[in-house]
């Protein structure tokens, strides 16, 4: 990853020594609730209205926010991530196509966590096609952001956008590879990923 | 909204059927994730309700709303190209502008252009795919990711 950021879509669970940042996080929201409640006691109705708001806001996403992080872990427990890498790169055509789409749906983090992924592929031997695919699907058909989807926007969304997106992915990734031709090469952006590339298991050389 | 409750209820018992151990080992890290990102989520929801009460409830009406067409879309892949958000803020917020009379046109194309195009993260862009491919594939992403959104407005109006 650049510059060691943490993943933003996913983050992972966070150390103990964290304790108080993450309880000085919930600051905006104690001062908000002490607000409102002041609001209340006197009356004053713009206080009062920006605490109905809230309330429903919560009590939607409430429904909404639980399930999903519990759908997120599940899919963790169970999806094998090595058996996905060790396919990325093999097949060609639809069944290439269908393996970095899994890989890119199957791991999570912004888009920045990906580029050097992209460039492990691309080593690996993977078309360019594939790897400008593998960035898109990347950064629009993760797990955990589908399922923020379905619970937020509803199913009926979800699959209409993936409808109409993922052929639109595999045509940026065609005309990309048109455009580029035979003499681009993707760059080592992170000096980190050095020769073993071990920490990806996707290591090995074009 | 119930319903995606009551499905992630019966994936979980499927689950549990399966192999118990690892179901409750998948559901402790969902809870940790949830806690993990609680504070920044409860920040996004204090922000929209006071956003709302001091924005007027016609302003997104007025500027991302069914009439504005164009406008809106070219308003919302706009910001939707700079911002840098999380699934977990990003659909939230969609949700509540559409409650507040955002088009389909317009919250799509925020959605599609915030996955598909990133100006803030191209330096780290250029280190991989070198300025050429980086500008094009955000270029193209772009033009796709619009025309995608105005797809999914299209397919909403005809039903």
């Amino acid at each position: 990853m650049p510059g060691g950021e943490a993943p933003k879509t996913a983050p992972r669970p966070a150390r103990k020594g964290s304790a108080w940042k993450q309880a000085l996080g919930y600051t905006p929201f104690f001062i908000f609730v002490a607000a409102v409640g002041a609001s209340i006691y006197w009356q004053w109705m713009p206080g009062i209205q920006a605490g109905l708001n809230f309330r429903q806001f919560l009590a939607e996403m409430l429904l909404i926010l639980p399930p999903a992080f519990l759908l997120i872990g599940l899919v963790d427990v169970w999806v094998s991530r090595e058996t996905i890498e060790k396919q990325v790169g093999t097949g060609s055509g639809i069944k290439g196509i269908l393996w970095v789409t899994l890989l890119a749906m199957f791991q999570a983090g912004p888009l920045y966590v990906a580029f050097p992924v992209a460039y492990l592929l691309w080593r690996k031997g993977s078309s360019l096609r594939n790897v400008f695919i593998y960035l898109s699907s990347f950064s629009a058909m993760k797990f955990p952001l589908l399922t923020f989807e379905v619970g937020f926007m509803g199913l009926r969304f979800s699959i209409t956008r993936l409808v109409f997106t993922l052929p639109v992915f595999i045509g940026v990734g065609v005309l990309m590879d048109k455009l580029m031709g035979k003499n681009y090469f993707l760059k080592n952006g992170n000096p980190a990923l050095g020769a073993g590339c071990r920490d990806t298991g996707l290591g090995g050389e074009r | 909204m119930a319903v995606f409750s009551l499905a992630t209820l019966g994936i979980i018992l499927v689950s549990a059927a399966i192999d118990r151990k690892r179901t409750w080992a998948g559901l402790r890290e969902g809870m940790t994730m949830l806690l993990s990102v609680l504070p920044t989520f409860l920040t996004v929801l204090v922000l929209a309700a006071v956003a709302l009460y001091i924005i007027p409830p016609d302003a997104i009406k007025d500027h991302l709303g069914q009439g504005q067409g164009v406008r809106g879309i070219v308003i919302a892949a706009g910001i939707g190209s700079m911002a840098l958000m999380p699934g977990f803020v990003a659909f939230p917020l969609a949700a509540i502008l559409i409650k507040q009379g955002a088009s389909i046109y317009a919250v799509s194309a925020f959605i599609t252009t915030l996955m598909m195009v990133g100006i803030i993260t191209l330096p780290a862009e250029f280190r991989y795919l070198g300025v050429k491919a980086a500008v094009l594939r955000n270029a193209i992403s772009l033009i796709a990711a619009i025309i995608v959104a105005v797809l999914m407005g299209l397919t909403y109006a005809w039903r």
